[in-house]
């Protein structure tokens, strides 16, 4: 009886130690990320998201931006442009990424939800390409072929339509290649080449800008669209005529400046009212040689710098 | 020295029992607490959901048949905003579907092997291995599925894209063999020894014990290893998302890419922006997902209720 009473007392005794111990461990913890906090208050943190097209850049930016302010942190996440403008309306980052122009819808939302107008610096310039596995002997393609491979109700969905066959494949169905609704280039190529229409289900909507010249690059019978900084061997760049008939002309840089390229199109950065502090410096620097130099490095056309963005 | 003790014994009970029962009653109420929070949970996340998804149904472009029975998903459009989930919730149907007629067979032939054909020694090492596939995290399977999959799919099969129904239905099925097997296992353990020594006293052999005793008499949780799979397998979203294509459609095959509702829910609500018809609808397709799994649990309660009755 005794002794059963006592391991009782044991137990309640170490049962009570325990939660001594576990209260203090917390406590410690506690005090432990408060110190780390209050290290970190030093250094500044900008958040930037959006475009996938832009995310490699924006991540070479950041490194490099390391080197020149040690104590300025930015954190780089893509998702889309869709995705890093939704979240710069509610107020959550710093700074939006986008290889589309804000909608005026969203501006709005932006200044009902925080009260401030979103501010549009143009950093760079991007041809959208029109991507074919490099075994394909197709090398032009027109505004309006695309769109009837791509638009919805558009009737072309077989190579021999084009008048190409693909050697060493007997399937003839064109694989299309897409984006997920979110992309900047979705919308972009939506509004430039479907005219706003929709397009045709059943594509594949890839997640990111790589993605799609990876799979180009494994499928011989696709065709698909991103940006022009993610050409690989394995793959071709088309040249686009504007209208069937006219000289198609190929992505390249001085084609993108004089927008003889039809795809050419504006990359964006967006904040919330006018930058103050270590964001305004990051966008300044950004938009000074060093940054431009990165956005060239990364095969995207550089923003025309003697011209001030605001 | 025994009065000593008795007088201690006699001025520690008092303390000792309020003690312990003190603790008792606490360690009881975080319990009941712990019980109740499951509920508290599920109520809540039905409440917000609900909650979240109500809105839709007084919008204009919306309608309930269309939801259901439309296959067009155009939740951005310009020119014609249309809802339609078919081609979604079909494909879900027929990835699980696809994914269980490979796991089942695989999953219980795996099972009864462990539990009435090897030796102990294989049986433990066996058991380890299938549970470190269980560990394996979806992402993971979805990258194997993106990249070692799909191209062995292409090399066999020659379909264009590697990415498609086949490819998601067999990383499902690798995802969801460990927890048919698991429980399936634990199933024939539970079929008691004295069934399998009468039948060989009867004189049967081995695959008639199976087939005639054991099949039988482990009936409901067998049945429950296999929906328990399937609720896995509709559930699952990583994965599919990455090893499926993402095209929405009808698949007239299983080489051709499909989308799931998972999938979709996780690669379209980050854009929309909160509070837009778009928005709703992801929500209302959450519910759509809810009363999917709910009903094959309930089928599941309902037959394993009709098999204890006979």
């Amino acid at each position: 009886m005794q002794t059963h009473r006592s391991t009782h007392l044991c137990h309640s005794i170490m049962l009570s130690a325990l939660m001594i111990a576990v209260t203090g461990i917390l406590f410690l913890a506690g005090c432990q990320k408060g110190d780390e906090q209050q290290a970190k208050s030093e250094v500044t943190t900008i958040q930037l998201k959006g475009s996938d097209t832009l995310v490699n850049v924006a991540q070479a930016w950041a490194e490099a931006y390391k080197k020149v302010a040690p104590t300025v942190d930015v954190e780089v996440s893509g998702g889309g442009s869709g995705v890093g403008i939704a979240a710069l309306v509610k107020g959550t980052i710093d700074i939006a990424s986008a290889s589309r122009n804000i909608k005026p819808q969203e501006m709005e939302t932006a200044k009902r939800n925080t009260g401030k107008d979103t501010k549009d610096f143009t950093v760079g310039y991007d041809a959208l390409a029109v991507y074919v596995h490099k075994d394909n002997p197709l090398n032009e393609i027109s505004i309006d072929q695309l769109a009837a491979i791509f638009a919805e109700g558009g009737t072309v969905t077989k190579w021999s339509q084009m008048g190409v066959t693909i050697p060493g494949v007997s399937d003839d169905e064109i694989v299309r290649i897409s984006r997920q609704s979110s992309s900047g280039t979705y919308e972009f190529f939506r509004e430039h080449v479907l005219n706003k229409q929709d397009f045709k289900l059943g594509s594949r909507d890839m997640n990111g800008s790589k993605e799609v010249v990876e799979l180009i690059s494994n499928t011989k019978t696709a065709i698909g669209y991103s940006g022009m900084g993610y050409a690989t061997p394995s793959v071709k760049m088309l040249c686009i005529s504007p209208k069937p008939g006219e000289p198609a002309c190929p992505p390249t840089i001085e084609n993108t400046l004089t927008k003889k390229y039809a795809l050419a199109r504006s990359l964006h950065l967006y904040t919330l009212g006018d930058p103050e502090g270590a964001v305004k410096q990051y966008i300044d620097w950004i938009l000074s040689v060093p940054g431009q130099k990165i956005l060239e490095e990364n095969g995207y056309v550089p923003a025309d710098v003697a011209k001030p963005a605001n | 020295m025994n009065d000593t003790a008795d007088s201690t014994l006699k001025n520690t009970l008092p303390q000792r029992q309020f003690l312990s029962i003190a603790m008792e009653n606490l360690l009881e109420l975080i319990i009941r607490l712990s019980g109740i929070s499951a509920i508290i949970f599920v109520l809540a996340i039905f409440f917000f959901v609900f909650r979240e998804a109500l809105p839709i149904f007084f919008s204009d472009h919306f309608d309930l048949a269309k939801f259901l029975f439309n296959t067009q998903w155009y939740p951005t459009s310009e020119v014609n905003v249309r809802y339609g989930t078919f081609a979604l919730t079909f494909g879900s149907i027929s990835v699980t579907f696809l994914a269980m007629i490979i796991a089942v067979p695989f999953g219980l032939g795996s099972a009864i092997f462990i539990s009435e054909f090897c030796g102990p020694k294989m049986k433990e090492s066996l058991k380890i291995i299938i549970e470190l596939l269980a560990a394996i995290p979806s992402v993971v399977w979805g990258f194997i599925g993106l990249t070692v999959m799909s191209r062995i799919i292409v090399s066999l099969t020659g379909a264009p894209v590697g990415v498609n129904l086949l490819n998601g239905g067999l990383i499902l099925a690798l995802m969801s063999v460990p927890i048919i097997v698991s429980i399936s296992e634990d199933a024939l353990k539970a079929v008691p020894d004295s069934y399998r020594e009468a039948a060989l006293a009867l004189g049967a052999t081995k695959w008639q014990i199976i087939y005639r005793v054991l099949l039988p008499s482990a009936k409901n949780g067998l049945l429950a290893a296999v929906l328990l799979g399937i609720g896995r397998a509709v559930g699952e979203t990583m994965a599919v998302l990455m090893a499926t294509g993402h095209a929405v459609q009808i698949p007239h095959g299983p080489l051709d890419s499909v989308r799931t509702l998972t999938a979709n829910i996780a690669a379209e609500l980050g854009e929309a922006s909160a509070g837009s018809d778009h928005y709703h609808v992801l929500f209302l397709t959450g519910i759509l997902l809810f009363i999917i799994t709910f009903a094959v649990n309930l089928t599941a309660d309902l037959v394993i209720r009709g098999i204890r009755r006979k």
